[in-house]
């Protein structure tokens, strides 16, 4: 049947996440992004939520929970609501070890699943995109040749790469044989140069990288799925839902902000939520959060019921990135001089939105 | 489950929706045109198809879709044919509503079987309904109210057999002052004025009244509460509550012929060589297929929040600002949607030898009936807000 209901699990969930990204997300936030630095303490405290690790197979050390692209775009949703850089560092070893979960061959889930089991923090990253105006996911230019039987060798260039300072691991997206593949590539790979982190404007506090592969040889074995390799799509498709999710909690934290500020903020006898221009602005901030978060959960729930999910994963990605940026925007001119200040949230909001925009990959749902 | 797949079932009753809605279509041009006529009240290929409703009532189990999910779906499942062209015309209309939220048992008895529609609006005001100007006067004598005055765009208004009209006990009460009456059609003093000339859903009966001296029965006020409150608005906020399943319904409807126009546009497209791809990105996509795809987002989340006030009102849950909310989005999309359609299909999407310049006609109600977007922004807003009235106006 057609329903909105959470699960008693995913209304717990969902509430101690909110908790968490109140207490200890909310009060770092803007010195990460001023330092352009996450506390390893941040990281390390984040790991015991078991973000990474709760749906993995017990049998590699994992919690054995279902995977559940819902219940990731719920916490996502509050962990992103605290913050989005935060939330990002968090789970971005998840779009790593979700996609070999989810398609890993036997040997790769063995070899690699139990690196995010372990007390402390592990990174590991998807490399997806690419620099450049024109990149499109469906046709890497990063491209992956046959070496003999045994082997392949990569070359290309990968921006944009969440944890490049710490990660591992990556699991490099490549043109191969007329489709896509994904690879894994371990940090000191030869002819893997690891540059940055770049200087973004927003998300600062993640460390992004570039990844240069000179010609990277990777055994067959690299290659994700083993001989029969992966659904490259499907991969793109959780990394979707999972950053729309990451947009509507940003975009709910500027709605949730805006709105008091509107209250208490007084112009010509009253407050200035009381005019028409400002008050209609705010319903349609809200109307446009709640749209996106449906239209993630739809994708969402196809993704969990093992449902052709790309269309519906590109149309939430696509609506939650350009509204988000929409309602961020409006929450600033809300603020007035105000939002364009550091003293307030809302400008980083925006330069996150502006940032999220622009991603594909990086995360997993 | 977060779900919003059909189940099986689910998908029979829309199949047979659709199946229907096809051949309503064909009828759609000619009563567009001829705006003279009403449709009939059953069409001749009628036999054979079953009503929805009743199949819906057969087939439902506990693991199918609640019915107020389902019935916005069937809606939009039924203008995605046409407008006003059913199988078989249904009985009732929105003053079978108010009656129900507000006649006694005895005058739902008395009149529930009727077509009903509401009159409300009066060329003076709409959004604002407690500026209505028609009044109610009692003449003791007789046990009769005296109404005068002017309704517009009442909706189902020609073929009506009697009317819920919103008149004043008493101007200077505002809101509190307004009373429900039951008018049955053909009391003397009662006059249907005219079927409304309109920009779209001409084939519907839209008309204005006018009430000269029309005498009815004391027992004509729905409800019988004579009394005009000193506090409060009496009975005003329970009429103004059914707004909370009419609103998603009508965002339904005008959503149904936004869907049609984007189904013929695919169409379009791909005759034209330009097939809709997801999964990769724009950045090399043609601009035509971009904008149908953006198109095509505004109708997937608008269907969600009408699906989100009713799935919340089917659980009992109030559902308020979602039922303005899906209504806000759904206008604004509607209008959206067909002129962009318009825009990538170009001549063919002005000509009348297709039916898209008539969806982009009959949508634009949408926005506009059942609380305007911007009456709806004002609900979603003074929600948002914790403001009534007196904070936000």
């Amino acid at each position: 049947m057609i329903s909105f209901k959470l699960n008693d699990e995913q209304e717990v969930v969902r509430e101690a996440m909110h908790d968490y990204a109140e207490q200890a997300m909310r009060p770092i936030a803007r010195e990460a992004d001023e330092e352009s630095k996450i506390s390893d303490a941040f990281l390390a405290q984040t790991w015991e939520l078991g973000l990474v690790s709760t749906q993995l197979p017990e049998e590699f050390g994992g919690g054995g929970e279902p995977r559940s692209p819902i219940t990731n775009a719920i916490v996502l949703e509050e962990l992103a609501w605290g913050d989005a850089t935060l939330a990002i560092a968090a789970f971005a070893p998840a779009a790593f070890a979700f996609s070999i979960a989810d398609q890993g061959s036997h040997e790769q889930k063995r070899e690699l699943l139990p690196l995010f089991c372990g007390e402390s923090v592990h990174a590991a990253a998807i490399a997806l995109g690419e620099p450049g105006p024109l990149f499109d996911p469906a046709t890497p230019r990063t491209l992956a040749e046959p070496k003999g039987d045994d082997g392949f060798v990569l070359s290309g260039c990968k921006s944009f790469v969440p944890l490049g300072d710490a990660a591992s691991h990556f699991l490099v997206i490549a043109r191969h044989n007329g489709g896509r593949d994904a690879f894994i590539v371990a940090r000191d790979a030869a002819g893997l140069s690891i540059s940055g982190p770049e200087k973004n404007l927003g998300l600062k506090g993640l460390c992004t990288s570039t990844l240069e592969l000179e010609r990277v040889e990777v055994p067959a074995s690299a290659r994700l799925g083993g001989a029969e390799g992966c659904d490259v799509q499907r991969i793109i498709d959780h990394a979707r839902v999972a950053l729309a999710a990451v947009m509507t909690g940003v975009s709910r934290a500027a709605i949730e902000y805006a709105v008091p500020y509107a209250k208490e903020r007084r112009a010509f006898d009253q407050a200035i939520a009381q005019k028409q221009g400002i008050a209609f602005k705010l319903a349609d901030m809200h109307i446009e959060t709640e749209s996106m978060r449906w239209l993630t959960w739809k994708a969402a729930s196809e993704l969990e019921q093992g449902l052709p999910a790309t269309k519906t994963a590109h149309q939430a990605r696509d609506y939650a990135a350009r509204n988000s940026m929409w309602v961020t925007d409006q929450g600033i001119q809300v603020l007035g001089g105000h939002g364009f200040i550091r003293e307030h949230p809302v400008e980083m909001w925006y330069r996150n939105a502006r940032t999220l925009g622009v991603l594909e990959g990086i995360l997993s749902a | 489950m977060i779900n919003f797949e059909p189940t099986e079932n689910d998908q029979k009753i829309l199949d047979a929706v659709r199946e229907q809605a096809l051949i309503c279509r064909k009828y759609a041009r000619y009563y567009d045109e001829n705006e003279h006529e009403f449709p009939p009240d059953e069409l001749e290929e009628a036999d054979g198809y079953p009503n929805v409703y009743a199949l819906y009532a057969q087939s439902h189990t506990e693991n199918d879709t609640g019915l107020p999910c389902m019935s916005m779906l069937i809606l939009m499942g039924e203008t995605w044919g046409d407008y006003s062209v059913r199988m078989r015309r249904g009985k009732g209309g929105l003053g079978n509503a108010a009656l129900r939220a507000a006649g006694t048992p005895e005058q739902q008895q008395k009149w529930g079987d009727l077509t009903l529609a509401m009159a409300i609006t009066e060329p003076g005001c709409g959004s604002d309904p407690s500026m209505v100007q028609t009044s109610a006067v009692l003449d003791e004598a007789t046990h009769e109210w005296i109404i005068n005055g002017e309704k517009i765009f009442v909706t189902t208004g020609c073929r009506a057999e009697g009317v819920v009209v919103w008149a004043t006990l008493d101007k200077s009460a505002g809101r509190a002052g307004i009373k429900s009456f039951l008018i049955e059609k053909d009391t003397p003093g009662f006059v249907v004025a005219q079927k409304e000339k309109k920009l779209g859903i001409r084939a519907d009966d839209t008309a204005a009244y006018v009430f000269t001296d029309c005498r009815i029965p004391r027992e004509n006020l729905l409800g019988g509460n004579e009394e005009i409150p000193k506090q409060g608005s009496g009975g005003f906020k329970n009429v103004m509550k059914t707004f909370n399943m009419t609103r998603p319904g009508v965002a339904a409807i005008g959503l149904g012929m936004a869907e049609a126009t984007l189904d013929f546009t695919r169409e379009q497209l791909e005759a034209a060589g330009l097939s809709v791809e997801y999964g990769g990105n724009s950045a090399t996509r043609p601009a035509a297929v971009e904008k149908f795809q953006r198109l095509e987002q505004l109708f997937e989340v608008s269907k969600l929040t009408i699906l989100r006030a009713a799935w919340l009102s089917g659980e009992g849950q109030p559902n308020n600002m979602e039922a303005s909310i899906c209504k806000a989005k759904t206008g604004t999309a509607v209008r959206d949607i067909t002129q962009g359609c318009i825009e990538i299909l170009g001549v063919m999407g002005i000509s009348r030898d297709y039916l898209v310049e008539k969806w982009f006609r009959d949508v634009r109600i949408t926005d506009i009936y059942e609380g305007t977007g911007e009456i709806q922004r004002m609900i979603t807003a003074r929600g948002l807000l914790g403001y009534g009235r007196a904070e936000l106006n």
